[in-house]
């Protein structure tokens, strides 16, 4: 089916509501890249005004991968809640966006119908959106999930503590990790990304975390964040496996070049969950996705890396994650040029994430050959932080020296809870204080007057073998 | 009115951790003390002066003549190429116009191409940091042209606004039985000058990364000339005798491509 436009004398055809959505997409390279952008500003506008007349039953009529050709689409149409999504029946693309920042689409409505909302609905309605419109919009979408911390409440912010090293080494990682939990973070997860894809390394660190948060009681949960498959060998083994980790896209030949497909992912949350770790809830998944991936993979079907990107929080969505993030910068230029388009996919991906019910955090991120610096990322952050942002990363002074970008540091978590008044996750929370690690009102002690504390036993034990 | 603050101390700002001594555990920021919530301004520094030495070196221009004269001594003879990429922002927006030619590159080239193509074909490229191969490459080729000894080497060939890939045409162009890339890596905070050393046989264009060998970060405080250029050599007569290279030639060390390159 084709779509037509006029604009004073000029008319423009698209002539799929995937060249559709592509050209209303606000322009970023990795489009330009694939030959999927607007080729000038006006076409981007008639593709945004055609778009806004679109019913949202559209997208339930035509898929844009065929169904018998992706399982990510099969996901979406077999689990698409009738039900849920007849309230929005009768509205276009252009209407929804008008009706999800009225009073009377509130957080119980918005979470109601999450469940009709296919990811294409989501992505079109972003186009339509300023940045200002998906803050308000997903800071009403509560998303709450649980593991031994309960993450996503209003009024919190979790970290995941990152404390990645180059080599693995253990006590570089427990050096970073103490060194995160002083700062008050870790209360997301703490998630390694291992050099190493030997199961002897990798069991290693698990067991390393499971000791760390067993001896201190830490209400948090550990994740070594390798390929699906060693997690699952992991857990045939016997290693303490909180969560299962995966990167996931949204299309089936994406996944397939990360090596995974929907059997997989479901074998391996049945796998975690068979281990009953959790105390205050049972979400066991971790995923990460990405703009750009679909098409770094030549897996994207001429779709929009926007769109790709929202289809993979359908996957998400079928395993009720923990967490799932977008690592918004870290692919490079060549998908998101500068600070404004990371800006942009940032807050898309967070807004469509919200919209279809996942507990979205962002990696607050950029590499050394994107324009972009810390400045932009506090930019960024801080927007998230407005728009309710489940949880961020915390990375030892934002520079992660195992995959060589920069991230969002302990401090910065610091920061973001002081301007907006965010508190930790309850449970953690509750630890913090008990070490009298934070006071009251959730303020980080003066670390120097606490050295009696568990943790600086921790911090000694890995200083008295240095002294040796 | 409020009260003043008593005189304020410098000691007593943006103090510490008391955990310093582990930062020899990590290369990771750690202990880096407070100023409230945010960083002191010691370690707002540092990290903005690394990142200043990264972003200096992707944008940093190859000085093909300094290099072209420092590559002088190994006795051969020395081209530049370049890609269609015609300025830095349309390099990094655009890795597949890096990856090929411009036509005019591919019209001197092509001039001198042979029908009995060389054993090897060395490649020396900007990438995304032209300080490394500015300052690692000759180092590098002197170390390594005395092990390639009994092979034939066609032309030095410098190349910018340049991909890895760019270098499966230039020895397409001069039907070179294996081509070696080294080329400027993504600059980290800690390293704006890593050299990578990419190793491809029977490159043509759309020879893809699986094919391909990589040794990565070579400079003084990663991996040294000699070390290197020793691998590299031991690489190039694997890929050679087999005919392949990439994760199907059975040698190590370390086969593949890292994202980004």
């Amino acid at each position: 089916m084709s779509y037509r436009a006029a604009i004073g004398l000029r008319s423009y055809v698209f002539d799929s509501l995937a060249e559709l959505l592509a050209k209303a997409s606000p322009m970023r390279s990795g489009d330009a890249l694939a030959g999927v952008a607007a080729a000038s500003a006006e076409q981007r506008m008639a593709a945004r005004a055609t778009l806004a007349d679109l019913p949202l039953t559209a997208f339930l009529d035509e898929a844009l991968i065929a169904y018998e050709a992706d399982e990510v689409t099969r996901l979406i149409v077999d689990s698409h809640d009738a039900a849920a999504f007849a309230p929005l029946r009768s509205l276009t693309v252009g209407s929804f966006r008008d009706w999800l920042l009225s009073d009377a689409a509130s957080s119980a409505v918005l979470a109601a119908v999450a469940p009709g909302i296919t990811p294409e609905m989501a992505a079109a309605v972003s186009k339509l959106m300023r940045n200002q419109d998906l803050i308000l919009a997903a800071r009403k979408c509560r998303v709450v999930t649980a593991f031994r911390s309960t993450i996503g409440l209003p009024g919190r912010l979790a970290i995941r503590l990152q404390p990645n090293h180059p080599t693995d080494d253990a006590r570089g990682i427990l050096a970073a990790t103490l060194d995160g939990l002083m700062y008050g973070a870790g209360d997301a997860c703490i998630g390694i990304n291992p050099a190493s894809d030997e199961p002897a390394k990798l069991r290693a660190l698990w067991e390393m975390l499971d000791a760390l948060i067993a001896r201190y009681e830490i209400p948090t949960q550990s994740c070594v964040l390798a390929h699906v498959t060693r997690q699952i060998e992991a857990i045939k083994a016997g290693a303490p496996v909180d969560l299962v980790f995966q990167s996931v896209g949204g299309t089936e030949a994406l996944n397939r070049s990360f090596g995974i497909n929907l059997a997989l992912l479901r074998e391996a949350q049945d796998a975690a969950l068979s281990l009953k770790r959790g105390t205050v809830g049972s979400n066991v998944m971790y995923f990460e996705t990405g703009q750009g991936a679909a098409l770094s993979a030549n897996a994207h079907h001429g779709l929009d890396q926007q769109t790709c990107e929202a289809r993979a929080y359908a996957v998400c969505r079928a395993f009720r994650p923990l967490l799932v993030n977008t690592v918004v910068g870290f692919i490079g230029p060549e998908y998101l040029f500068d600070a404004k388009q990371i800006i942009r996919a940032g807050l898309e991906d967070h807004f469509c994430g919200k919209l279809l019910g996942l507990p979205m955090g962002v990696d607050v991120c950029y590499t050394n050959h994107a324009e972009a610096d810390q400045d932009d990322m506090d930019t960024l952050l801080t927007l998230l932080g407005a728009a309710g942002v489940n949880y961020v990363m915390g990375v030892p002074g934002a520079d992660d020296v195992m995959l060589g970008y920069q991230s969002t540091s302990f401090h910065d978590g610091l920061a973001l809870r002081e301007m907006l008044g965010l508190k930790h996750a309850p449970e953690f929370e509750s630890w913090l204080q008990r070490l009298q690690l934070i006071d009251a009102q959730g303020r980080l002690q003066d670390a120097r007057s606490l050295q009696a504390l568990p943790l600086h036993e921790a911090i000694n034990q890995l200083g008295d073998g240095l002294r040796r | 009115m409020s009260e003043l603050p008593k005189l304020i101390s410098k000691e007593s700002l943006a103090p510490s951790d008391p955990w310093t001594e582990l930062r020899s555990l990590t290369p990771a920021r750690i202990a880096l003390g407070r100023s409230g919530a945010s960083l002191p301004t010691r370690e707002v520094l540092a990290l903005g002066i690394a990142h200043a030495q990264a972003r200096d070196a992707v944008q940093a221009a190859l000085q093909v003549d300094v290099l072209a004269a420092a590559l002088l001594p190994l006795g051969l003879p020395t081209i530049h190429a370049q890609s269609a990429a015609t300025s830095r922002t349309a390099y990094l927006a655009r890795p597949d116009w890096g990856r090929r030619l411009s036509p005019d590159s591919r019209g001197t080239l092509e001039a001198l191409a042979r029908s009995d193509g060389p054993d090897v074909l060395l490649v020396i490229a900007d990438g995304l940091s032209a300080v490394a191969p500015q300052q690692h490459a000759a180092p590098l080729l002197s170390a390594l042209l005395p092990q390639l000894q009994g092979l034939s080497l066609g032309p030095l060939v410098i190349a910018t606004q340049a991909r890895v890939a760019l270098a499966d045409e230039i020895a397409e162009c001069f039907a070179a039985k294996l081509v070696v890339c080294l080329i400027g890596e993504r600059p980290g905070l800690s390293s704006p000058d890593s050299l990578g050393a990419y190793v491809t046989a029977a490159p043509r264009v759309g020879s893809v990364d699986a094919e391909r060998n990589c040794l990565s970060n070579i400079r003084p405080q990663g991996l040294g000339y000699d070390e290197a250029a020793s691998q590299l050599a031991g690489l190039i007569r694997a890929a050679l005798a087999a005919g392949i290279s990439g994760v199907a030639l059975a040698y190590s060390p370390a086969p593949s491509l890292p994202p980004s390159a």
